[in-house]
């Protein structure tokens, strides 16, 4: 059972935890103007990565906020936990394959900008 | 003579407390401190089981959790039996009843030992060679055959009276293993404050020192330093010590699993003590000295009973006062028998040494021994043991030049104390994901590179000194408590170093030599060289062709020997072969300990609304919805669900039914952007529903399919109040505090559950509104004032409430949601209320069957996670205007909006007494030949006594242009037809409602 | 290949069987292949094995990180059955039952499948509405299921608690008796050697590092720890590890990798008769050919390539066997261990073409491939040997996920209301 570092409320069990998969797909501000094939990456494709992985976790038997995490799948050791909406420090670390490139944070923040 | 084995003093063991207990009828005496396995051979019983597979006669090879062959039935009490038990930890007491297994008709005689005699057939693998014809013959009897021939003990059959307990606890430093380096860890860790478990297997801690009479510690006898370390451990208030507790498995972030056995040595069972407890250890640092297993030597017919491990020949004499045997001959290729040799010549036994090695490569010790008066003979193989039931002699020769060898000799005996060199516990080590290291000067895989915050210390880590131990115990408890103090404990040399064996070299033909290397699972170093043979090379490839290493033991005597084999086979080094990664549990761990009391009412919580006990007391039966359990009917004398439901279905649509909705889920929406929060996650529109009116929302996932429905209302400009499906109220407000939270920052928004806030009393019927208008203040009931789908806020028998005019059952019909801890005082108060005009409370299945009549779809049941709004006829709720919410964008993908997608249809059975099954498919053509070609298939289905005939939903492809269609729907024995209908079946116009 | 019968096997026990040869060669790889298959599990191996028997193509290799069968093919529960939902799930698996029940002969290795029936149980009304929804839909499929009630799962499965006293009471459940298990080695094993006596290099300890593709982006190779081996068509079926594998080709695959747990008891002398399922207290059992019962727990709740899970896993499904089984709580687990599961989004695979040229992939089995090893083999082997698909996996393109026709087995047995 893993331990994991809710950024609000510390250490805690696994089994207080709910794992939301990949971290840092950011919704489409404007879904219609997706084709069939970019809408289905975005609901369906998954890095899946063998290394470090950006993932999310609710802390939903404990304070009930969302946050991120970075962890390794091949040990499950995390490098680090931070709140959503934030970005990784080790950013770098994070095993490719890549964040879909249509809809990173950064494609978002200037659709909405 | 009783206990003629038993030594006339010493050992650990209390003389002054004798017990009795039964070995296949036989009574076994023993003294308080004995196993089974000491006892058995105090009283010169070796033969204890046959094997798995050849019924070959079996003693007791070890004295600890490695032993393989020694496996016993434990009967400890009506329904406390069970199997595979090793006789070597099960703590002998008075009335224990133990049996050997795997045989018939007796310990004795054994026809299954037919098998022996057709060893030359039964090689590795050969199942897998044959029993495929005919073909039919596996299932019927090849397979039956086999099956009845495997598995060693019989499983229980009663229910187990036993409890067990669970147990969650938080350490700084968990020391697993109270030998000489785990004492020295956990005096280390604990002097700093640090609060420390110090866990260990057996029933007294102290490992190696409980059978060590010669050693001295800090310049006491070993035993002294052990009594002082655990008085002082024991005084410490920060340091737990488990005895009888074994670490089984090492998981993620220092998640360690411990086994503690409570009872089963106590004599009336312990009382209202639980069996066994699962402590569930998340430890800062952990402290791995869990020691080594020593390992058998591998010659021809070394499974005879009395052939024994040399430490355990030791352990049994030093620590139990028995004595194995009375001629003892121990046989080697390392030092460390030579020391079981001199205890056992101590005890009394005549002994004779056999040495593997050169004298040249040994030490001191052949010198010690000869001059204690033992015959040592080194640069000598064994050849074979003699005997069947019991070992009579040991057969050994000279190694000449160029392994050239020679004459050989017998020599008699009644016991061989065998050592082929040791292997450490790296279990958990592995288990945690460190990497392990071969040490080619240890020959042994050892822990490497660390992947968590642990540390091995000892015999575990390869380190057999006694100081060394000490020295690196000490270091690691210091270290691992953070502390930089280190203290030295002086103590006898102890005489190490062992050359691996493999095989013995023999001049024996090698295909008629059976050396057993998994001696529970049969397994000879032929078999090894037959899969290599074969082109099994992998080490994981040969333990599963040849089954070594499998057993119960999981290997802990056999793998390193098995491994050698297959690297002397392929002339690789042992690295070269692999090492396969151990797995949890260290040792078998019962069910029981895992479970805990998880069962029952503790299996998963039960939720019950303030109404329940009202309902209980009112005849109701009950079913399980999500954790919840919800009257389904009220019967009454003589009724069955039949006719209770025809009863209630009645009484709503003609007087008044009261249904306890308090599972709804609730969810309060508030702040400022709760209606666009509300247009984003529903498929409708809510920016213009007035505070005070309520709507039938829709939900979607992501990908366009339905996720759950419920009516809200808009309590005020910036607050709603939605409902969800009884099993979707955590899944909903999971949903929307995801999309809240990480989608939409932009958002002012408050989600909070308030389900068990709100209890919830439907009042259902033409006669509803007579019912409450008496008991509501501050509310205008009239319809005009408030009209079908209005919510208003008031006051019913003095007790606010947040009353809604809505209906699930197409009737005049009220929701009055209560605060729930006065619930039951309004549901009493309405009953009350509505006797003289006849109200009957009614269960879910009535309330399904009145849902089922308008044809309003209950999500998971006319859904299924692939259907979409249009497919239940409710696309028209889809707000044209909106340009997004969650699900919209999934809708517009082709096989969504192709032809042929099921949509919800009635169905009119042609015959109205015939009720279709749930689940029935349905076809146009029930002649076509199979596969057939499915349309659909019935969603809901009901006798309908309004209707007073069978009703049902379905869905069926393009459904809706199949109206007035006649189709066919599967039943148990056939087909019986149906018509395509209007998804209504009573008041289409609904007039009803808004009455 | 030396055949295996009881004659052979008799005569060999006279010569304390020195005459038995390797099962499969040990061979170093060519420079090109007609077809190379990456990953040994028993999908790859079946692959390869119809590939040279049914269509001829013998100049294959099947490369192996590892050893043979060490992935999921060894690690599972090794519960065959054809009972789905949705035709074309049921025709797949059916496809793979039919080959099962002749699949010792065809190999001539006994890979003792036993078809002792497998139960799923029930336990709420909805459970009762879907597996009857299953039955009647198998009935017309061609494919054997049957409601059994709560009394009639008893007779069937004797140790099966049916008292109302459970937390979720035995409500009764859908038999399939031609369902049943096998010996998960022997089925890769059986395969190999088929597969290596037509031909087929299978080659071990041999990682691909990367997916040579030609200026047209076409697939022409692959990059191995053994060099490079041009081929001409690329078939993945590396299970949890696809996603890394087709990301060497820039394919991004809608695939997660999960934990997923089993274990086993100690051996027993015959207790348990069948296989039982119960999906909504999350358990399945039976009992080996050595006693053990074999026992499978749900997947863990993040991706992992650990091959291990967290220990609440196990004991939630242990609650739940002791819960169905309470005269089980004195047995021992034995061992546990973990495996890799690659899951897509709606739980069912994916087999065949890829937007690269020559290259396609069999993946997405999630916690049920092995029963469908010798169909997943057949048709995929269709598929590379003419490029297009077979019939049977036609459905199951990577496609469906763009177009929304998705085949989702679970959602269809999701619990609610």
């Amino acid at each position: 059972m893993l331990l994991i570092a809710c950024p609000h409320c510390g250490n805690r069990p696994e089994t207080e935890f709910r794992c939301g998969g990949q971290a840092h797909i950011v919704r489409p501000v404007d879904p219609a103007a997706l084709d069939d094939q970019s809408w289905s990456e975005h609901l369906f494709v998954r890095s899946n990565p063998r290394g470090v992985h950006a993932e999310r976790w609710c802390h939903s038997h404990g304070c009930g906020r969302w946050f991120n995490a970075l962890r390794d799948t091949v040990s499950d050791r995390f490098l680090e936990t931070y709140p959503a909406g934030a970005q990784p420090t080790r950013s770098s670390e994070i095993t490719s394959p890549e964040v879909p490139a249509t809809v990173t944070q950064s494609t978002v923040t200037q659709a909405r900008a | 003579m009783a206990q003629p084995f038993r030594t006339s003093r010493g050992g650990r063991i209390d003389r002054a407390r004798p017990i009795r207990f039964s070995f296949n009828g036989r009574t076994v005496e023993g003294y308080h401190g004995d196993t089974v396995a000491s006892a058995l051979l105090a009283n010169g019983i070796h033969l204890v089981g046959r094997s798995f597979k050849y019924h070959r006669p079996r003693g007791i090879l070890s004295h600890g959790p490695d032993e393989p062959s020694a496996l016993l039935s434990v009967d400890r009490g009506p329904g406390r039996v069970d199997p595979n038990n090793r006789a070597s930890v099960v703590e002998a007491r008075d009335g224990l009843k133990t049996l050997s297994q795997n045989h018939w008709p007796s310990l004795e005689v054994d026809v299954g030992e037919v098998n022996d005699l057709l060893s030359p057939v039964f090689v590795a693998g050969f199942y897998y060679k044959t029993f495929m014809w005919p073909r039919k013959f596996w299932d019927k009897v090849y397979e039956p055959v086999i099956r009845a021939a495997a598995g060693l003990g019989k499983a229980p059959v009663a229910a187990d009276p036993d409890r067990y307990a669970n147990r969650h606890a938080h350490c700084d430093v968990l020391v697993v293993g109270a030998g000489p380096a785990g004492l020295a860890a956990a005096l280390a860790a604990a002097r700093t404050g640090k609060r420390v478990i110090l866990a260990d297997e057996g029933p007294e801690p102290g490992g190696s020192l409980l059978h060590d009479l010669t050693s001295q510690v800090d310049g006491r006898p070993a035993a002294v330093w052990l009594a002082e370390t655990l008085t002082d451990l024991d005084a410490r208030e920060n340091v737990i010590l488990l005895p009888r507790t074994t670490a089984f498995g090492y998981y993620n972030h220092n998640h360690v699993a411990l086994a503690e056995r409570v009872t089963d040595h106590l004599p009336a069972g312990g009382g209202q003590a639980p069996r066994e407890r699962l402590w569930q250890v998340r430890a800062g640092e952990v402290v791995l000295a869990g020691g080594a297993h020593e390992r058998p030597l591998v010659f021809s017919d070394n499974d005879r009973p009395g052939v024994m491990l040399a430490e355990s020949v030791r352990v049994f004499a030093n620590r139990y006062g028995v004595l194995p045997g009375r001629r003892i001959v121990f046989a080697t290729t390392g030092a460390s028998a030579y020391r079981a040799a001199l205890d056992a010549k101590a005890a009394g036994a005549e002994v004779t040494l056999v040495d593997l090695r050169l004298e040249a490569d040994c030490g001191a010790e052949p010198a010690e021994l000869r001059a204690a008066g033992i015959e040592v003979l080194t640069g000598h193989t064994v050849l074979g043991a003699k005997g069947r039931k019991r070992v009579t002699g040991l057969v050994v020769a000279p190694i000449g030049p160029e392994g050239r060898i020679g004459a050989s000799r017998l020599l008699s005996c009644d016991c061989v104390g065998m050592s082929g060199g040791w292997t450490p516990a790296v279990h958990l080590f592995s288990q945690s994901r460190g990497k392990l290291v071969y040490e080619p000067g240890l020959d042994a895989f050892v822990p490497g590179t660390s992947a968590q915050a642990e540390r091995s210390a000892g015999a575990a880590k390869g380190t057999y000194d006694l100081a060394a131990c000490l020295a690196e115990g000490d270091a690691a408890g210091a270290e691992a408590a953070g502390s930089q103090e280190r203290r030295a404990l002086a103590a006898t040399p102890t005489a190490t170093g062992f050359q691996p064996a493999r095989v013995m070299p023999t001049n024996a033909d090698p295909t008629k030599v059976r050396a057993f290397v998994d001696f529970q699972n049969d397994v000879t170093a032929k078999d090894i060289k037959l899969a290599v043979r074969e082109g099994f090379h992998s080490i994981e490839h040969v333990k599963r062709y040849t089954t070594t290493g499998m057993a119960t033991d999981q290997g802990k005597t056999s793998n390193m020997n098995a491994l050698g084999i297959v690297a002397g086979q392929l002339d690789k080094t042992l690295p070269g072969v692999g090492t396969t990664t151990f797995r949890p549990p260290y040792t078998p761990v019962t069910f029981g300990t895992l479970v805990g009391p998880a069962r029952h009412a503790l299996f998963d919580p039960i939720r019950t609304t303030p109404i329940h006990g009202w309902a209980e007391a009112h005849g109701a039966l009950f079913e399980n919805v999500a954790l919840w359990r919800r009257a389904w009917y009220f019967p009454k004398p003589g009724e069955d669900l039949h006719a209770a439901v025809a009863r209630e279905c009645k009484a709503v649509r003609e007087g008044v039914g009261i249904f306890d909705a308090s599972t709804l889920g609730k969810i309060e929406i508030v702040g400022p952007d709760a209606a666009e929060f509300m247009n984003r996650m529903y498929i409708n529109p809510w920016a213009k529903l007035e505070p005070g009116r309520c709507r039938y929302g829709l939900m979607l996932k992501e990908d366009g399919y339905i996720l759950d429905d419920g009516v809200v209302a808009r309590v005020s400009p910036e607050c709603f109040h939605v409902t969800t499906t009884t099993g979707g109220a955590a899944r909903v407000l999971a949903h929307m505090e995801d999309y809240l939270q990480t989608e939409w920052h932009d958002l002012d928004v408050f989600l909070t559950s308030t389900t068990e806030q709100w209890a919830v009393i439907a009042l259902q019927g033409p006669k509803a509104r007579a019912v409450i208008e008496p008991l509501v203040d501050g509310i205008d009931l009239s319809p005009q004032a408030f009209p079908h789908m209005a919510m208003r806020s008031g006051t019913i028998c003095g007790v606010p409430t947040r009353l809604f005019r809505v209906s699930f059952t197409g009737e005049l019909g009220f929701e009055i949601n209560v605060p729930s801890d006065q619930a039951l005082a309004v549901w009493e108060a309405i009953m009350e209320a509505g006797r003289p005009h006849g109200i009957t409370p009614y269960g879910t299945e009535t309330m399904h069957v009145l849902r089922a009549e308008k044809g309003y779809i209950i999500v998971g049941q006319e859904t299924d996670g692939t259907v979409t709004p249009d497919d239940v006829g409710l696309a028209g709720m889809i707000a044209k205007a909106k340009k997004d919410f969650v699900g919209k964008r999934s809708l517009a993908r082709p096989d969504v909006v192709a032809k042929g997608r099921k949509q919800l249809i009635g169905l009119v059975t042609d015959d109205p007494k015939v009720v279709l099954d749930e689940g029935a498919q349905i076809v146009a053509d029930p002649g076509q030949p199979i596969p057939m070609r499915m349309l659909g298939h019935v969603t809901s289905s009901y006798w309908s006594a309004n209707c007073n005939r069978s009703i049902a939903l379905a869905l069926v492809a393009d459904g809706r242009d199949l109206m007035g269609r006649t189709l066919h729907v599967t039943t148990p024995d056939g087909f019986t037809t149906a018509t395509v209908a209007e998804p209504v079946f009573l008041d289409p116009k609904g007039e009803r409602i808004n009455a | 290949m030396r055949r295996f019968s009881l004659t052979s096997l008799l005569s060999e026990s006279l010569k304390g069987h020195q005459g038995w040869g390797r099962q499969w060669r040990d061979p170093q790889p060519k420079a090109e292949y007609d077809v190379v298959i990456v990953g040994g599990g028993g999908h790859g191996l079946a692959t390869a094995y119809y590939l040279a028997t049914v269509h001829g193509i013998t100049n294959v290799a099947v490369l192996e990180k590892g050893w043979i069968g060490g992935g999921n093919t060894g690690r599972n529960t090794t519960i065959i059955r054809s009972n789905y939902l949705y035709d074309e799930s049921a025709a797949l698996y059916e496809h793979a039952l039919k080959l099962w029940e002749g699949l010792s002969q065809e190999l001539n290795y006994n890979v003792m499948f036993s078809q002792r029936g497998v139960l799923m149980l029930a336990h709420n009304i909805h459970d009762v509405q879907s597996f009857k929804r299953h039955v009647y839909a198998n009935r017309l499929n061609g494919i054997d299921n049957e409601w059994l009630s709560k009394e009639e799962c008893k007779a069937f499965c004797p140790p099966i608690e049916i008292s109302d006293k459970l937390r979720y009471p035995v409500l009764g459940g859908a038999l399939q008796r031609r369902a049943g298990t096998a010996r998960h080695d022997a089925v890769a094993w059986g395969y190999a050697r088929g597969a290596d006596a037509r031909g087929v290099d299978i080659i071990q300890n041999c990682e691909v590092k990367g997916i040579r593709r030609d200026a047209s982006g076409a697939a022409i190779g692959v990059e191995t720890t053994r060099g490079f081996i041009k081929a001409g068509r690329i078939g993945v079926v590396a299970a949890g590890h696809t996603s890394t594998v087709m990301a060497m080709a820039d394919v991004r695959m809608p695939l997660e990798s999960y934990p997923l747990q089993a274990l086993v008891s100690e051996p027993v002398k015959p207790v348990f008769p069948c296989v039982v399922m119960s999906n909504a207290v999350h358990a399945y059992i039976s009992q080996s050919d050595k006693g053990e019962l074999v026992i499978g727990a749900g997947t863990d709740q993040y991706t992992s390539y650990s091959q291990q899970g967290g220990l609440h896993i196990t004991t939630h499904t242990l609650d739940a066997i002791c819960e169905l089984f309470p005269q089980f709580t004195r047995m021992r687990m034995l061992r546990s261990w973990g495996g890799i599961v690659d899951v897509t989004p709606d739980r069912s695979p994916i087999i065949g073409k890829t937007p690269v040229r020559n290259l396609f992939v069999n993946c997405g089995w999630g916690t049920g491939g092995f029963k469908a090893t010798p169909g997943s083999g057949h048709v995929f082997a269709y598929t590379l040997a003419t490029g297009t698909p077979h019939a049977i996996n036609a459905p199951f393109t990577l496609e469906r996920f763009r177009t929304g026709r998705l085949i989702d087995e679970a959602a269809a047995a999701a619990v609610a209301h």
